[in-house]
């Protein structure tokens, strides 16, 4: 029997079968290719390390950044909130103490972690990637097994670069067809998470497949990929195939001269087999999907844009039905209000989900030229230093300015509110980041997860929207649009 | 790791599915850089409500925390662990486990119990009858045991042994380091390292 793509990345991996001792089978033991590493999640772990006298056994496979904690305006100046700072400084000294490669706030490598990996080149077809933030699922959209893990996982990579771990379940998400304009990866995402649930995935590893994925960029197969673990999935593939390898070549850390020759022979193999089998499968259809967002506090409580806030009778199960009714309780909506009649105060574009150079632009065309609610507060934080670096190098910091969005530095930000980059308590945010959980952007704040698309035309409307509610843009406008632009930036070619 | 076979502790019903670890430990806690001290952080923004069950006699003094399905979604912090330990408890009682969190509890000797929601609404009823019952979670015979209610688990065979046997898992790891580096030796060359730095 074939094997699927998870399976293949699995046992490439395997330096150590588990046991089997009496009838139970010990996990494997599965190598690392490439730790990521940030500022929170890994202060316990070096300091487990020192404590044990044990060393950090391969600082050449091992990365870290600065992203939750970090000021998005200022950044010259010391870090404001004195624990922020300690953190950061923290990092520094044990990246440091034992040889990590690390960029810093104000580097140009720096930003949010699994923007930054991609973009070095580093994140790879076939690799096992970890990091100790469950977001860790983006950097299978390159056809990685990638999955985050706790600080003790962390410490335990660090000492031995290995997990112990057992097989995953494989599920397939199969998506056909073809996506309407003005819908994105995003939306097929939330409609994933809302059709199978938060714990649809536990256990699995999702494989996303069929004509729609593989008509999607890198950028937009790294949104779907990021929101597996919404679904209760540790990890979200997609197979390689010439979008990753283009989007690849050229970059800093891909192979070259014989040895990308050799990758891309060794990468074209990573498909799952026509007579492999998957533990479970999911289909959904591209051609009849509309904008996606989310009305409650997880993020399988989603509908379509043009759809109302649903009701706690709606629900058959009891657990369900109570957690409408708190998500309602704490959302302040009332059940049949149109989806559209929703106001929003802000706007988040942002986050490791959407905050890539691609997703400015969409925001960016769709804004150009048009006016902010005056109500509105747009923040738009892009994903790492280099993606800002490249969207003002194409002047989308001048339209969002013109736009009147605040134009921030590049991290985390107001996707979990470590920074002072928080909602107010009663504020509803229109974000493209990734949880709407009760008080994850600031204590009180309410959230609704859209795509970029969605954001852009909410900020114009004030109210939860598409582009196709907005009015054509004036003549006098200053956009220029100039899509052609597009082709001469890095991530858009990619030396090819 | 201190080994574990039996736990016996006031049982806390928490009618609720989806408990997020944005919920069990809010962000702003996890800029702290130790290991311990997260008590105050366990649940911070439901325990503003002096009604939320946590600050109610007797469950200030809970140790077996009972949840509806789908508990520790979310995000990987391993904080939302440290900050249930710190508070007192040593198991959870829930019919679904977010991965990570699962995992996460094994390696910090947190009994993350895995039963079937129609027990967990048994286990709900007798604790909400009997404020102050107990529970005792047995990691040997695999059973949560609440007045007449007693309940298999299930738990990963693995990680009951070393929780059993107190083990340290990198300590049981690197007793295999020779076949990590003869691994590393096969590692393909086109694989990609971080350093040196390229640009």
């Amino acid at each position: 029997m074939g094997k699927t793509l998870a399976e293949k990345v699995w046992d490439s991996h395997v330096v150590r079968k588990g046991e089997v001792v009496g009838a139970e089978a010990q996990p494997d033991m599965l190598y690392i290719d490439l730790h990521l590493i940030h500022e929170v999640t890994s202060p316990q772990a070096f300091e487990g390390l020192r404590l044990a006298g044990r060393r950090l056994r391969r600082p050449d496979l091992t990365i870290a950044t600065e992203d939750h904690n970090t000021p998005t305006l200022d950044i010259d100046k010391p870090i404001a909130d004195p624990t922020s700072r300690t953190q950061i400084e923290t990092l520094r000294a044990n990246c440091r103490e034992f040889g990590v490669r690390l960029h810093s706030l104000g580097d140009a490598e720096q930003g949010i972690v699994h923007v930054v990996g991609p973009q070095l080149g580093l994140t790879q077809p076939g690799l096992t990637v970890v990091c100790g933030d469950s977001h860790t699922s983006t950097h299978g959209a390159f056809g990685a097994l990638a999955m985050g893990i706790g600080t003790s996982e962390v410490e335990h990579v660090m000492a031995t670069q290995t997990l112990s771990l057992r097989p995953f379940k494989t599920m397939a998400i199969t998506v056909e067809g073809t996506l309407k304009p003005g819908v994105t990866a995003k939306d097929i995402i939330l409609a994933v998470i809302a059709k199978i649930g938060t714990g649809g995935g536990q256990g699995y590893v999702l494989e996303y497949r069929g004509s729609a994925i593989r008509a999607l960029s890198m950028e937009a197969r790294m949104t779907i990929c990021n929101m597996s673990i919404e679904a209760g999935a540790r990890a979200g593939m997609v197979a390689p195939d010439e979008t990753t390898f283009a989007y690849l070549k050229g970059r800093p850390h891909a192979p070259e001269g014989a040895d990308w020759d050799a990758a891309v022979e060794n990468w074209r193999g990573l498909v799952t087999d026509d007579d492999a089998v998957f533990d479970a499968e999911v289909y959904l259809d591209a051609d009849d999907l509309e904008p996606f967002v989310t009305w409650g506090t997880n993020p399988g409580q989603g509908v379509s844009l043009s759809q109302a806030v649903p009701s706690p009778a709606d629900f058959a199960d009891e657990n369900d039905r109570a957690a409408c009714e708190r998500a309602l309780e704490y959302m302040a909506l009332e059940a049949g209000t149109p989806m559209k009649e929703i106001r929003v105060d802000t706007v988040f574009l942002g986050s490791c989900t959407n905050s890539r150079i691609e997703d400015l632009r969409i925001a960016a065309d769709i804004i150009r030229g048009r006016a902010k609610d005056p109500a509105i507060r747009m923040m738009v934080v892009p994903g790492s230093a280099r993606v800002r670096l490249e969207a003002e190098a194409e002047g989308l910091d001048q339209v969002f300015k013109d736009f009147g969005a605040e134009w921030r530095f590049a991290g985390c930000s107001m996707c979990l509110g470590m920074n002072p980059d928080q909602l107010a308590p009663g504020e509803r945010c229109a974000s493209t980041s990734n949880r709407n959980f009760e008080g994850r952007q600031g204590k009180g704040g309410r959230t609704h997860l859209v795509s970029p698309v969605v954001a852009a035309a909410t900020a114009v409307r004030g109210t939860l929207s598409s582009p196709s509610d907005l009015d054509p843009v004036p003549p006098s406008g200053s956009g220029t649009g100039a899509p052609g632009a597009f082709a001469t930036t890095p991530s858009a070619t990619p030396a090819a | 790791m201190e080994k574990i076979t039996t736990h016996t502790g006031i049982g806390v019903p928490l009618r609720q599915s989806n408990v997020d670890t944005d919920q069990i430990i809010p962000a702003v806690y996890l800029k702290r850089i130790t290991r311990t001290g997260f008590e105050d952080a366990l649940f911070a923004a439901w325990r503003k409500d002096e009604n939320f069950i946590l600050n109610r006699e007797p469950y200030t003094r809970g140790s077996v925390l009972v949840a509806g399905p789908d508990f520790g979604t979310g995000s990987s912090r391993e904080h939302a662990v440290w900050a249930l330990k710190d508070f007192g408890f040593r198991a959870v009682l829930s019919s679904r486990f977010a991965d990570i969190f699962r995992g996460n509890s094994g390696k910090q000797g947190l009994v993350a119990a895995q039963v079937a929601q129609d027990e967990i609404e048994l286990i709900w009823k007798v604790l909400e009858n009997e404020p102050g019952a107990t529970v005792t979670v047995d990691l040997q015979a695999r059973t949560a045991v609440c007045g007449p209610v007693s309940a298999l688990f299930q738990i990963d065979d693995y990680t009951r042994w070393r929780l059993l046997e107190g083990l340290d898992d990198i300590g049981l790891t690197l007793r295999h380091e020779p076949d990590i580096t003869e691994f590393e030796a096969t590692r393909p060359s086109f694989r990609p390292t971080t350093l040196p730095v390229r640009t």
